[in-house]
């Protein structure tokens, strides 16, 4: 998803020259063909984030389109003023591309763990927040960031991810995609977790619970009306997220459903990071285990909300 | 070399902290010491430097000028008003509901930029400005004003020294050193010195000046790039407070709330007597 995200900016790049690309203190050899090929379009300019995304901001308030690449949580803890004042107050068009979204870093410790990197972006007014699933979707998404307007943030997952993506429904900016549907319950997922979604409707399917799978790779603006939609029709809603319960996805439904005033209440359970900093190193894949972001979390949840289900009035 | 403190100001640099203080009575608040270190800087730049079409605040051939201390923004405003980029009624209107001109400047105004207000970002939006002139081969330059209070953010120095490493030599700051922040002297809050060295250390191309001996000024800044292989930093030594004996280098103006009419008058006075 990474490498895809990154080959995408040097091809856009290649056919638009308002584009610009940024980078801190990158992998040795990282966007190379751009450095070479477009190279007063190209900035590596250490390790400086605040620097970095001001400059961006000014190069766009001259009519660029500026991709910054940096690691999540120096894009979004660090340089946190830059992001609101210097793109959200000025709704400029840059991009902000960042390297492993959630719990990729686990071997890294939590200072490099983006397990609120959503969380942060949400407050930003004229943030959209995006985060693809797969490679495929990253390269639908990618085009449809040239002209978008005002500062996106773009959340990566680990690379090598497992493609579950379709093309089945055109991907567009700000919708929510349904990529299975069934009357029971509804499990909404951004990023990676679409996989373990997926899975656990799987699973269901074969116990006789239908389930819609919500995939929502635009967290901001939140698609709203699709989430509705669907949650009219269902008797539960999980929301599964390789982010803190606080103010992610989850947090993001949560006030969603709050206000929606459902007659009877939907059951509603948030699968993510619980509020506290992840403990031990690992891998992504055990750190998500031991936070209980998988399928099987999924399918006892699902379980636990459909056995509290009232009888349906509406 | 004047000394700031001793310089005496002509009739212009008068009326420009004239209608500051107007301004400020308007509003019945302000960061008056801030902006009244500023007016000689403005004045020259706008009287002399910069090139700009207040008709056209966006015509593409202008200099870029950002205010990085955005609380000095009453002194861009008089400028503002006096150049037409703005409606002189717009300064009666100063921190109202009504009005369109508040504490820190905003990019929506006319002839300003980027939103400051927030220490330390100007210098790296400007630094992006400056990045496209030499991308695009355009002429324009870019000047930023900070201040030394500013100058304690670690922003700043990355934006130094990236514009150091680009070589910029369409890239001016200038400091407005009248060594007083918010809570007391730089020297005690946290010492600068030695300032020029820093910025020459950071790539610049660097000269101290009188900030407000307006002759001084227009020789400088009428022929920067000091080096045209590197970036210009112009330490402008100032006063805070600069014009109101009572005001100067005292921390009680950094910031005014409640002003008065009588404040008011009691600040044209002592321009008056000055």
């Amino acid at each position: 998803m990474r490498k895809k995200s990154l080959d995408m900016v040097y091809e856009l790049a290649k056919k638009d020259e308002r584009i610009f690309f940024i980078g801190s203190d990158l992998g040795v050899g990282t966007l190379d063909n751009f450095r070479t090929e477009m190279p007063d379009r190209f900035f590596m300019e250490g390790v400086s984030e605040g620097n970095i995304v001001g400059m961006a901001a000014g190069l766009a308030l001259e009519g660029k389109i500026v991709y910054v690449n940096t690691i999540a949580t120096f894009l979004t803890r660090r340089c946190f003023e830059q992001v609101v004042i210097d793109l959200g107050l000025h709704n400029v068009n840059v991009r902000l591309i960042a390297n492993g979204g959630g719990v990729v870093y686990a071997p890294l410790g939590p200072t490099h763990l983006a397990i609120d990197d959503i969380a942060i972006m949400r407050t930003v007014p004229n943030m959209t927040i995006v985060a693809p699933c797969d490679a495929d979707e990253m390269a639908r998404l990618m085009p449809q960031t040239v002209d978008h307007k005002g500062p996106i943030y773009i959340r990566l997952g680990k690379g090598g991810d497992p493609i579950v993506s379709t093309d089945a429904a055109p991907f567009r900016i700000g919708r929510a995609i349904p990529m299975v549907t069934g009357d029971d319950v509804l499990l909404v997922t951004t990023g990676v977790t679409l996989k373990l979604a997926l899975e656990a409707a799987a699973a269901l399917k074969t116990q006789g619970i239908g389930a819609t799978v919500l995939h929502m790779p635009t967290v901001k603006p939140l698609d709203a009306e699709s989430f509705l939609t669907h949650a009219r029709r269902a008797d539960a809603i999980v929301s599964i997220e390789e982010h803190s319960i606080v103010g992610g996805l989850g947090g993001a439904l949560a006030e969603v459903i709050a206000e929606a005033g459902f007659e009877p209440a939907r059951r509603f359970k948030r699968i993510g990071i619980p509020d506290v900093f992840p403990h031990g190193y690992g891998s992504q894949a055990t750190m998500m285990a031991h936070y209980d972001i998988t399928a099987e979390r999924t399918l006892a949840v699902v379980r636990e909300l459909l056995a509290l289900r009232p009888a349906r009035t509406n | 070399m004047n000394d700031q403190m001793t310089i005496r100001l002509d009739e212009r640099s008068k009326a420009l902290r004239r209608t500051i203080i107007r301004t400020l009575e308007a509003g019945q608040r302000g960061h008056v010491g801030a902006a009244l270190s500023l007016v000689e800087i403005l004045r020259v730049l706008y009287d002399d430097v910069l090139k700009y079409d207040p008709r056209d605040p966006r015509w593409s051939g202008r200099d870029r000028f950002v205010l990085s201390k955005g609380h000095g923004c009453l002194a861009l405003y008089a400028l503002l008003a006096d150049k037409g980029f703005i409606a002189e009624a717009e300064l009666s209107k100063f921190c109202r509901s009504d009005g369109l001109l508040g504490g820190h400047p905003e990019h929506h105004i006319p002839g300003v930029e980027a939103s400051t207000g927030s220490l330390g970002h100007g210098m790296s939006i400007a630094l992006g400005f400056a990045l496209n002139a030499r991308y695009e081969r355009a002429a324009y330059r870019t000047f930023v004003v900070i201040g030394d209070g500013e100058s304690n953010e670690g922003s700043i120095w990355e934006a130094a020294l990236s514009a150091g490493k680009h070589r910029l030599g369409n890239f001016v700051v200038l400091t407005d050193y009248n060594k007083h922040q918010s809570y007391g002297a730089t020297a005690d809050v946290q010492d600068l010195e030695p300032l020029v060295d820093k910025w020459r250390a950071f790539g610049f191309a660097a000269l101290e000046v009188n900030g407000h001996d307006v002759a001084a000024l227009r020789g400088v800044l009428t022929r920067v790039p000091l080096d045209p292989s590197k970036p210009t930093a112009i330490i402008c030594h100032t006063v805070k407070g600069k014009g109101i004996a009572f005001a100067e280098n005292n921390m009680a103006w950094h910031h005014m709330n409640k002003v008065t009419a009588q404040d008011a008058e009691r600040l044209l006075a002592a321009l008056e007597a000055r």
